[in-house]
């Protein structure tokens, strides 16, 4: 096909607009360069692949006599595209018509009406009068691994399913089954769908015919609000679109990152983000102020608001002066919480803050290299390193004397009398582990996914996340409740937005130097010490 | 001949002249007819020559296609390193053709002669021979000649005593009729599901585990050894300028002397379905006659003077395809016939392009509706618009398959349709 190897660009002109694109690059990738998005099905520019099978994205290019499909089609110089032509147009027209003789149509209990490129090119295509009057073929459902369904009839036999697990999982257990319209999507005979990225097959589905179990008949899509987000189940950070209804998670779905995970998560990850946000929260501040008597000691954790919280922990660290004392920290706390601990630490003079990476099995997507499921399971084991973070293991140690402060840590395997010997212990965290009793003050914060921050990847890529629930009771992120026990210490402002939390960092962490919160966009960027990443154990592994 | 009639039409029995006797299976009486001359002369020639002498015959794929088997043959790349395959489809299931089972059950030597032939000219190392799979029979006889073969040094190392190598693979077909489409039967071959893939790439480029392969049909190999032996002014002697040499003939339906047959190419196809066949036993008139096999467009009964060429058939709007008549006399029922066609397509659709998967079987239950007597006037509409929307639009010509004969058909017996229609209820005024 090329006939000018050599050559760098081809210039060709697509409905009427002139575009150049490398040599190489199909049409329905050119087209996208003068915003014209071809319909399609098979296509999808994560999978390799292109059987160029369901024929949507047929487009007339001049001089050839039939209808030529776009995803294979490379661009040339002097092409002429027709994306919009009457051929064109009626050509998709019919694909719609011929996908529906057997489609059951049963949009009010598919999961995928609102985001279905059947319905959606239905609509575009204004196929929506058929005249199909006859009895359908009808498959049922079946299911396809212990946590994905396949709505048999739903299916247009696109074949992503089968190609991501073919020839970007390297794992040849789905198949397709029976061939015509008696086809479907199977697994091989005497084989099962057992693969850690196999989630990424409901995906790929352009339609409702591959559907995660644990998201079957809960949302609907126009119910659902979404934020952009990053996976924190390893170092990895995927990039994930977190679905939300009624403030809860109810869905999770890769976001594309090319620098990351390309189009991809694992089902670690996704099935770890779903539990994030379930369990008993901490969600309101607690003191133990000897019960208001205004002594400032002893008796009861109570409950306050938090004008009262934040006075009376500021009150105490002021007067504590620079005892010294332990910190320990959560691997999954956002750089701005760190941050901003790490400036309350060093008020107090205490220099380590240790912190205990929970380890799991690893996972390869073979031909993706950056996305892995590593060792770590911990989202910002490289952010607590740049704050004077000390990898640890074995139960926390919370029997020193001075200040004792926990950032939600759960404290697994502490005693009774943990924190008992300290000055003054602070917890801040989204949970109140047992291990906290003897705490002095509680303070409830928000989780990742409650708020606005930054993870830093294992190789240092620092990543937004995005707030997509609100947080229970009176829990704050943390960065805002220290930002205010800072500045009652008067030790800066109090910010109520993390752009401001972002700046400070930026401007006191030479880790951080140079970043912007806007600059690092949706895609993340590089930390300025990306080179010597502290925190991870396995940087690059 | 394999069903020797008496036929009131002169034969040209050439490449089938030893079909029926049971000693040219072996290669003993093989050789004794002459057999493997062709391929010790095709040693002393280049593979240019070779292929020179084939394209000057004009010999054309007798798969259905009629692409010239020579020009097919030059467009393998030369001196590029990479092992290069030869793939003899005998994948034979077109509805209506049942020729190249004659020539594996009868010539099994004459076959692999001329793969080994056709291997030398593209410089394949390895010729495969898928077999349709259900030829049971036929596979058997053919192992057993490659045997033969690989035990008198006419195949594997070192072939009749020279330096050129060259390894023959029976390799038996999957069970599907898309496993004869060209790439479908390299991916069957592959081990993969026997679907198309979207050409480029050509099998010339990239075919068979990624190599340069051709694909070429049993009856078109077997021409090879005769042309090569006799030169191509001789294969020119019969046919026509476009269509020259000779061609076997499956002739099926409503005839009283069915079976196959070798005519020069060119014979008016109503002498064919008369004078060879004997006409309809029923002594009734022709209806219809499918000449190429069931994926050509229906002729009537008096569209039967063209020739018997390919430029002939596709003169008279049908095409030669694989020259296998189907020919119903007046009582047969088109919508059955055409029903029971588009079944046959609905059912061996790999269900890869839409147009096909969902398009053959709409108009399998239109067609079905109609025979019931349940049709209304918008569905001969309909069926048109299908025929339309599924020309040309897929990866491979399977749709477009059903749509020739139906196509045909609503043309020429749309009175058939209409006398199935339901009677449609006017208001009363």
């Amino acid at each position: 096909m090329a006939e000018n190897g050599a050559k760098a660009t081809v210039t060709l002109k697509i409905d009427g607009v002139e575009v150049t694109v490398p040599s190489g690059t199909r049409v329905i990738e050119a087209a996208e360069h003068v915003g014209v998005v071809v319909p399609r099905y098979c296509y999808h520019p994560g999978i390799p692949t292109r059987p160029a099978q369901c024929r949507m994205c047929l487009v007339e290019v001049e001089g050839r006599p039939k209808l030529e499909p776009s995803c294979t089609l490379q661009a040339a110089d002097d092409m002429v595209v027709n994306t919009a032509s009457d051929t064109a147009r009626t050509a998709r027209q019919s694909v719609i018509e011929f996908l529906l003789v057997n489609h059951p149509l049963d949009c009010p209990i598919c999961d995928a009406a609102g985001q279905c490129m059947l319905q959606d090119y239905a609509y575009v295509t204004n196929q929506l009068e058929s005249r199909v009057d006859e009895p359908k073929r009808i498959m049922g459902r079946d299911r396809i691994s212990d946590d994905i369904l396949y709505f048999a009839d739903r299916c247009v036999i696109c074949t992503r399913c089968v190609r991501f697990m073919r020839d970007v999982a390297e794992d040849d257990s789905l198949i397709v089954a029976q061939r015509g319209d008696k086809a479907y999507i199977d697994t091989f005979p005497g084989r099962e769908l057992d693969n850690p990225f196999q989630g990424n097959i409901v995906d790929v589905c352009p339609v409702g015919a591959l559907v995660h179990e644990d998201f079957v008949f809960k949302a609907r899509s126009w119910d659902m609000d979404a934020a952009a987000s990053v996976c924190p189940g390893c170092p990895t950070g995927c990039n994930v679109t977190i679905d939300t209804k009624e403030n809860q998670i109810v869905r999770v779905k890769p976001r594309h990152n090319a620098a990351v995970n390309s189009w991809w998560m694992c089902d670690y990850g996704r099935k770890h983000l779903v539990m994030t946000n379930r369990g008993v929260r901490a969600e309101l501040p607690l003191i133990r102020d000897g019960g208001g008597d205004g002594d400032g000691d002893g008796g009861e954790l109570r409950p306050v608001d938090w004008a009262t919280a934040l006075d009376w922990v500021a009150e105490k660290i002021d007067a504590l002066g620079s005892p010294g004392g332990s910190a320990v920290v959560s691997p999954d706390a956002s750089n701005e919480n760190l941050f901003y601990l790490r400036t309350l630490l060093d008020r107090l003079g205490v220099a380590d803050a240790d912190f205990r990476v929970p380890q799991g099995e690893t996972a390869e997507l073979p031909t993706v290299p950056t996305l892995k499921l590593r060792a770590d399971r911990a989202a910002n084991a490289a952010g607590a390193g740049f704050f004077g973070g000390r990898r640890a293991d074995g139960p926390p140690n919370g029997s020193a004397g001075g200040a004792l402060v926990v950032l939600d840590d759960e404290l697994e395997g502490a005693g009774e009398d943990f924190g008992a010997s300290a000055d003054f212990f602070l917890y801040l965290g989204t949970r109140l582990p047992g291990a906290a009793r003897n705490a002095d003050a509680v303070l409830p914060i928000a989780t990742f996914a409650e708020m606005d921050g930054t993870f830093t990847n294992f190789e240092g890529r620092v990543q937004r996340f995005h707030q997509a629930l609100r947080p229970p009771g009176l829990a704050r992120p943390g960065w805002m409740v220290l930002s205010r026990v800072l500045a009652r210490l008067g030790d800066g402002e109090a910010v109520d937005d993390v752009r401001g939390a972002f700046e400070r960092m930026a401007a006191q962490a030479p880790a951080f130097a140079g970043l912007t919160w806007d600059g690092i966009g949706l895609k993340g960027a590089p930390a300025a010490e990306a080179a010597g990443v502290a925190g991870s154990a396995e940087a690059g592994a | 001949m394999s069903f020797p009639h008496g036929s009131d039409l002169e034969t040209t029995t050439r490449l089938s002249r030893h079909q029926g006797e049971a000693e040219a299976r072996t290669l003993e009486g093989w050789r004794a007819r002459g057999g493997y001359e062709a391929l010790r002369r095709s040693l002393d020639m280049s593979p240019a020559e070779i292929t020179e002498v084939v394209k000057a015959s004009g010999l054309r794929g007798r798969g259905g296609a009629g692409f010239p088997t020579g020009l097919k043959w030059s467009f393998m790349p030369k001196d590029d390193g990479k092992p290069h395959y030869l793939c003899c489809n005998a994948d034979e299931s077109e509805p209506g053709a049942f020729k190249d089972r004659e020539v594996i059950r009868w010539t099994p030597h004459l076959l692999i002669e001329g793969c080994l032939i056709a291997s030398r000219a593209i410089g394949a190392e390895h010729a495969y021979i898928y077999v349709r799979g259900e030829f049971f029979e036929e596979t058997q006889v053919l192992n057993a000649a490659v045997v033969e073969a690989y035990e008198n040094g006419l195949a594997g190392d070192g072939i009749l005593g020279s330096s050129w190598s060259c390894d023959v693979t029976i390799h038996a077909g999957a069970g599907a009729y898309i496993a004869g489409e060209e790439t479908g039967l390299m991916n069957s071959l592959m081990g993969n599901r026997a679907e198309p893939w979207a050409k480029p790439p050509f099998p010339a480029q990239a075919g068979a585990f990624g190599m340069p392969t051709t694909v070429n049909n049993v009856e078109t190999l077997a021409a090879v050894p005769m042309i090569l032996e006799n030169g191509a002014d001789w294969y020119r002697q019969w046919g026509s300028e476009e269509s020259p040499g000779t061609k076997l003939w499956s002739c099926s339906g409503h005839l009283v002397r069915p079976g196959n047959y070798e005519f020069a190419l060119g014979l008016p196809l109503s002498d064919i379905i008369f004078d060879a066949c004997g006409g309809t036993p029923s002594g009734k008139p022709v209806k219809a006659v499918i000449p190429g096999g069931s994926s050509t467009a229906f002729l009537t009964g008096d569209e039967l003077d063209c020739a018997t060429t390919y430029e002939g058939l596709a003169e008279a709007g049908s095409a030669l395809g694989t020259a296998s008549p189907i020919v119903m006399d007046e009582d047969t029922d088109i919508v059955a016939a055409m029903r029971r066609i588009a079944q046959f397509y609905a059912h061996e659709s790999c269900g890869q392009c839409v147009q096909c998967r969902e398009g053959t079987s709409w108009v399998v239950r239109i067609l079905q509706r109609i025979e019931a007597g349940d049709g209304r006037p918008a569905d001969i509409d309909t069926l048109y618009e299908l025929c339309e929307q599924m020309t040309g639009r897929t990866i491979c010509v399977l749709a477009d398959s059903v749509v020739f004969p139906l196509e045909s058909s609503l043309d020429k017996f749309r009175a058939d349709y209409e006398a199935r229609m339901k009677p449609t209820l006017v208001a009363a005024g």
